[in-house]
């Protein structure tokens, strides 16, 4: 057993109460009965009654909704490929230049994917709305899921694979019936990923976007900037919520299968 | 089997690894490689505020000639512009100095969360990393909201300090670079955690028993063994968060101040306010160019990091 020093244990603790407290003191006040955002005035549920008469807010919520489940399953079916290729494909003309292209939206700024996808749609003359978000958010995505099943694959055990092939089995059957069940965990982890950071962006999307689709980082965003409000405290609760709900759901679900094996 | 089907079953297994590598090649060739070609063109292309097409256009079907004519009419005027208004300049710089320091910061305070993770019990270590990284995706966009929440004049920082009597009178956080760097720290902190502790992680413990045996320090014995075997998620843990920092555009615009801009508000505010595209993409390829060299180092350390498994 190993003994925890003093050091490392206070590290630990306050680097997770930096991280958590100011999302500690957002959710408390989200149900806040005072209007004033800094005066506590009792506990209250009236802000996310407000928030559910907000049609503006819902709409966004829910093209947010949708353009998170469409691009991260896209990216998932997209970066999956691309991390087959970079830990089976061995070296193959142009492998440099295919991993820079999956590791470069990894670093970089937001700022310049956004601009650059936003040109692209202009020259081809697209119509800007939901689906040119989505498309953009695939892009950015598809790297961060990569990143995730490649780690799996890395640690991989072929010689089932080996075995299966042994038997006659070809390729691509062998892919679905044996790899893809084993990496699932990871490919649905990267899903969860995709989805949370297609949820959360802001400048890609106000890029990308045209009129008719607000996100709903987009219309937070546009209502931060007039100032602080309760009622962006409680959505943001209910993000937190919904996006906490979930990785705990995939972590056990993937430890869980891995317990299975 | 006989030698024609199997050479036929090579073939398809052939063409099929091909049509792996194919459509995620040619998804990231057309929405990822092709859109930074088109903002090197307009970079190039003159001035003009309102709409495309944008000066000189390439005219592919007019051959050889039509491509002579583009390359002669390309202009740098945009980054002449860029050159010569300080401005632009200032904000490169203030970029740089920002993400540095915030870089810094970061390595700081990771460090030890990451060593006090990696020595954590097994059982223990896979909730903690979990616990780091869960705030990550808790929309980053909440997260500098609630710092707004926390340092505005008659927020709870200024509360908790006028109450222990440290200030008599509310301190201004928000709109400073001091909200600005910690918004950054804050946000950034899972991105340095997370490599520094998948390399602190792998280390071998008894190389620090042995170094305690032979009677080194425990200092010495850190900075001569721990540093240098945790390099590799140093220079990750940096890069992934230098280089985003630099092009940030949320915390500044929504913690910092109006007078001074970081480049990626000087780019947002050049697209969405001024409407002058080709110079937004020239300030574009011109914070690319000084975040090249990083963005090459992180590839090629990705790209180890594979092969060496």
């Amino acid at each position: 057993m190993r003994k925890a020093s003093l050091f490392n244990v206070t590290s630990v603790a306050l680097g997770l109460a930096f991280l958590y407290l100011p999302i500690a003191i957002l959710v408390i006040y989200s149900f806040n009965a005072s209007r004033l955002v800094t005066i506590w005035g009792g506990w209250s549920t009236r802000w996310y009654v407000a928030l559910w008469h907000d049609a503006a807010m819902l709409d966004a919520a829910w093209t947010s909704l949708r353009i998170a489940a469409i691009s991260a399953t896209a990216a998932s079916v997209l970066g999956t490929l691309a991390a087959v290729v970079l830990v089976r494909a061995g070296r193959f003309c142009g492998r440099t230049i295919f991993s820079g292209l999956v590791y470069a939206p990894l670093v970089m700024p937001e700022i310049i994917i956004g601009l650059s996808l936003l040109l692209l749609f202009v020259a081809l003359d697209l119509d800007r709305g939901f689906w040119t978000v989505a498309i953009a958010h695939t892009t950015l995505t598809l790297s961060f899921v990569t990143v995730v099943v490649q780690s799996r694959l890395l640690t991989f055990d072929r010689s089932l694979e080996e075995a299966a092939m042994d038997l006659g089995c070809p390729p691509l059957k062998t892919f679905l019936t044996i790899t893809l069940p084993l990496i699932f965990p990871a490919i649905a982890a990267g899903w969860m990923l995709a989805f949370t950071l297609s949820f959360d962006d802001l400048v890609i999307a106000s890029f990308s976007t045209g009129p008719g689709a607000t996100t709903l980082p987009m219309r937070i965003y546009s209502e931060v900037r007039l100032g602080v409000k309760p009622e962006i405290n409680a959505i943001c609760t209910i993000m937190i919520a919904v996006v906490a709900v979930g990785v705990v759901a995939a972590t056990l679900a993937s430890k869980r299968s891995a317990r299975a094996l | 089997m006989t030698i024609a089907a199997s050479s036929r079953e090579k073939a398809r297994r052939d063409w099929g690894g091909r049509l792996v590598i194919l459509i995620p090649a040619l998804w990231l060739t057309v929405f990822f490689l092709v859109p930074c070609l088109i903002v090197l063109k307009i970079s190039l292309s003159q001035t003009m505020i309102a709409q495309p097409p944008y000066v000189p256009v390439l005219d592919l079907a007019a051959g050889w000639p039509g491509i002579k004519d583009f390359i002669t009419r390309l202009s740098f005027d945009n980054y002449k512009i860029l050159g010569s208004d300080w401005l632009y300049l200032a904000s490169y710089l203030r970029s740089l100095a920002i993400a540095t320091l915030s870089t810094f910061i970061l390595l700081l305070i990771g460090y030890p969360i990451a060593y006090g993770i990696a020595r954590a019990p097994r059982r223990l270590q896979p909730v903690l990393v979990m616990a780091v990284f869960l705030p990550f995706v808790t929309a980053f966009l909440i997260r500098i909201y609630a710092w707004i929440n926390i340092l505005q004049r008659e927020g709870l920082l200024n509360d908790a300090l006028l109450a222990l009597g440290i200030v008599r009178e509310p301190v201004v956080w928000l709109a400073t670079d001091t909200a600005i760097v910690l918004g950054i720290v804050y946000s950034y902190l899972p991105f340095m955690v997370l490599p520094l502790y998948a390399s602190l992680e792998k280390m071998d413990e008894s190389l620090l028993e042995a170094a305690a045996d032979l009677g080194a320090p425990r200092w010495k014995a850190f900075w001569l063994i721990t540093v240098p075997l945790s390099a590799s998620g140093i220079f990750a843990g940096v890069l992934l968060c230098f280089i985003p920092i630099a092009g940030e555009f949320v915390i500044p615009d929504l913690l910092g101040g109006s007078d001074a801009l970081m480049i990626g508000q000087t780019l947002w505010t050049e697209f969405f306010q001024n409407k002058d595209w080709p110079v937004a993409s020239a300030v574009a390829i011109a914070l690319l160019v000084i975040l090249l060299a990083p963005i090459l180092i992180y590839q090629h350390l990705q790209m180890r990091a594979v092969e060496d498994r």
